[in-house]
């Protein structure tokens, strides 16, 4: 394994002296946040928190969380604690669960932001000798111009695709010699199929690097690709809300994602209680800007699941590691009283070779039950033209999922390319319940 | 003899998506069988060339695979079919699907057959005078 890192004073920092630096940086930002956020403060008086009396690290704890609905109800510049003049960038949340988030980023927040980008594509071995195709979506998402900065910073060769025309990605990917491709998990896989139809040989190609992130995926998920693709891939994470991807980012050793903890200040809390859970516990993953300009926020919560991994990394990074998010605390279904992950859906699927990793969850109201639906496509390679040989196919993967989740889904077996393929993040779940209860 | 099978599932259009391909690519269906469950079905079918066809098929994602059956000829007569079911049955051969055809230059039925044990069946039939079609004849 062999280690590449871009900022090898911060990355490599002792922990003592990191923490003390995470301490003044959050000081700075509490009372950065308090004169300049009303939302917050208004949080800090309610609890009659004097931010001027914040000691150590131990105080985090005490302080208010802000949530997405904080962001949403500061719609649309209320959560910009520096004067427009000062703002360079606007990126705003897609809004697909609720109203819009809007993000304002100085001038050295996007230097930040390109740096951090820098040290995840290092991470994965990518440099300037790279050609980056960036599939992720520019405009207010921050996928696009995120991987992009990043790219260019470390002096690769950027090709700003952004999403959509697949059979031209394909090309160019062959054609301009990519060997790093960023984009989300889901179009990685619509990717290959498009190549696969078109005979693509990938051994006449210089693809190496798959970039993913923007979506929860799995580890299932990460073997079918490196088998489609000729790529070792790599799960990066991030969200709009804190600066876009760059947040976390896998290393070589690929065992969890470091945090930026120069930038970033991680916690697990319960998500039922707002207690803080130790180091190795799965809950909510917290973050703490410590030197957003723009748009600081304290205490956010994701709504990610992970949990913190205290132990050293074996590529020496002294940066704390996180979980791979599988899942998020408002992504859980609860189907006949169980929690179900539909990540733990996932797997189950992919395990089975006779399916396609194309898969839509279905969640209706059937006599005021809760009924789970799940089409998934069949591999054409391994139809079998005898009923009852798809019959015991579907009957044993329907077992697999009742032993998983504890729950019965119906099984729907799907023509290939019958589900509908996004290139942005995709809607793997559709739970009609909600609107059913309505009426 | 190959026979041609597709993975439908079961909905308006699925059906129709298949014999429009067939259609566009002029192929002539010679024989055919849909079977169905309440949630897919699968299309078979036997056309001149199923190895140029297959991948054609599969080129456009069909799920579509090519399988070995067993197509014979049967005197058009009462009990003509039962005779060969006959054959198999003592042999403890079974029958996994069948459908029939006629071709209308000929006296005799058709019928293709996927059995378990597709050698033996074939030596057996054979032993007993009974017609084994490598192709459709015209």
């Amino acid at each position: 394994m062999e280690i590449t890192i871009w900022d090898e004073y911060y990355e490599l920092l002792p922990r003592k002296e990191l923490e003390k630096i995470q301490l003044n940086r959050l000081k700075r930002t509490l009372i950065r946040a308090y004169h300049n956020l009303p939302y917050y403060r208004h949080k800090l008086e309610a609890e009659g928190i004097d931010i001027h009396r914040f000691k150590t690290m131990q105080d985090l704890k005490h302080l208010p969380f802000t949530c997405k609905e904080d962001l949403r109800r500061a719609y649309p510049f209320g959560a910009i604690a520096e004067p427009l003049r000062n703002i360079v960038r606007i990126h705003s949340s897609s809004g697909s669960t609720g109203s819009a988030t809007v993000v304002g980023y100085t001038a050295g927040d996007i230097e930040i932001w390109a740096e951090l980008m820098a040290r995840t594509l290092t991470g994965s071995g990518a440099s300037e000798e790279d050609i980056v195709q960036v599939a992720f979506g520019y405009g207010l998402f921050t996928g696009g111009l995120g991987a992009h900065y990043g790219a260019e910073r470390i002096g690769a060769t950027v090709v700003p695709m952004s999403t959509g025309n697949t059979a031209r990605q394909v090309q160019i990917l062959q054609d301009f010699n990519i060997s790093v491709l960023c984009c989300t998990p889901s179009y990685a896989l619509y990717l290959a199929e498009v190549a696969q139809e078109q005979k693509v040989d990938w051994s006449k190609t210089r693809f190496r690097i798959g970039i993913f992130g923007a979506e929860p995926w799995s580890e299932e998920m990460r073997a079918d690709l490196e088998q489609k693709l000729p790529i070792q891939a790599f799960d990066i994470y991030g969200l709009s809300e804190i600066i876009g991807p760059g947040v976390g980012f896998e290393c070589q050793a690929r065992a969890g994602l470091h945090v930026s903890e120069d930038h970033f200040i991680p916690e697990i809390i319960n998500p039922d209680t707002g207690e803080v859970l130790p180091p190795g516990e799965t809950g909510e993953l917290v973050i703490t800007t410590i030197t957003k300009e723009g748009t600081p926020v304290i205490r956010y919560r994701t709504g990610d699941v992970s949990s913190l991994i205290p132990e050293p990394c074996a590529c020496g990074r002294t940066l704390t590691r996180i979980k791979r998010i599988k899942a998020r605390t408002d992504d859980m279904l609860i189907i006949r009283g169980v929690n179900v992950y539909p990540s733990q859906i996932e797997s189950a699927l992919l395990s089975f070779k006779e399916l396609e990793p194309h898969y839509q969850i279905v969640i209706t109201k059937e006599n005021f039950m809760d009924r789970v639906d799940i089409k998934v496509e069949v591999a054409p390679e391994f139809f079998s033209d005898e009923v009852k040989t798809l019959e015991k196919l579907k009957q044993s993967i329907e077992e697999k999922l009742r032993a998983e989740l504890n729950i019965h889904c119906h099984l729907r077996l799907m023509e290939p390319k019958s589900i509908e393929r996004t290139s942005g993040k995709s809607n793997r779940v559709v739970d009609l319940r909600k609107k059913e209860g309505l009426t | 003899m190959k026979q041609i099978s597709v993975f439908l599932e079961n909905r308006p259009g699925s059906l129709f998506l298949v014999l429009k391909k067939l259609k566009e690519l002029k192929v002539n269906l010679r024989a055919m069988s849909l079977a169905d469950t309440a949630e897919f079905g699968v299309l078979r079918f036997i056309v001149d060339q199923p190895e140029v066809l297959i991948e054609k098929l599969k080129q456009e994602k069909f799920a579509a695979t090519l399988t070995e059956v067993l197509a014979v000829g049967v005197e058009d007569r009462p009990g003509g079919l039962c005779d060969v079911i006959e054959i198999l049955t003592q042999a403890e051969i079974s029958v996994e699907y069948l459908y029939a055809f006629v071709v209308p230059s000929k006296e005799e039925a058709y019928v293709v057959l996927r059995v378990e044990n597709l050698e033996k069946a074939t030596a057996l039939l054979k032993e007993k005078g009974i017609t084994i079609l490598d192709k459709i004849p015209v």
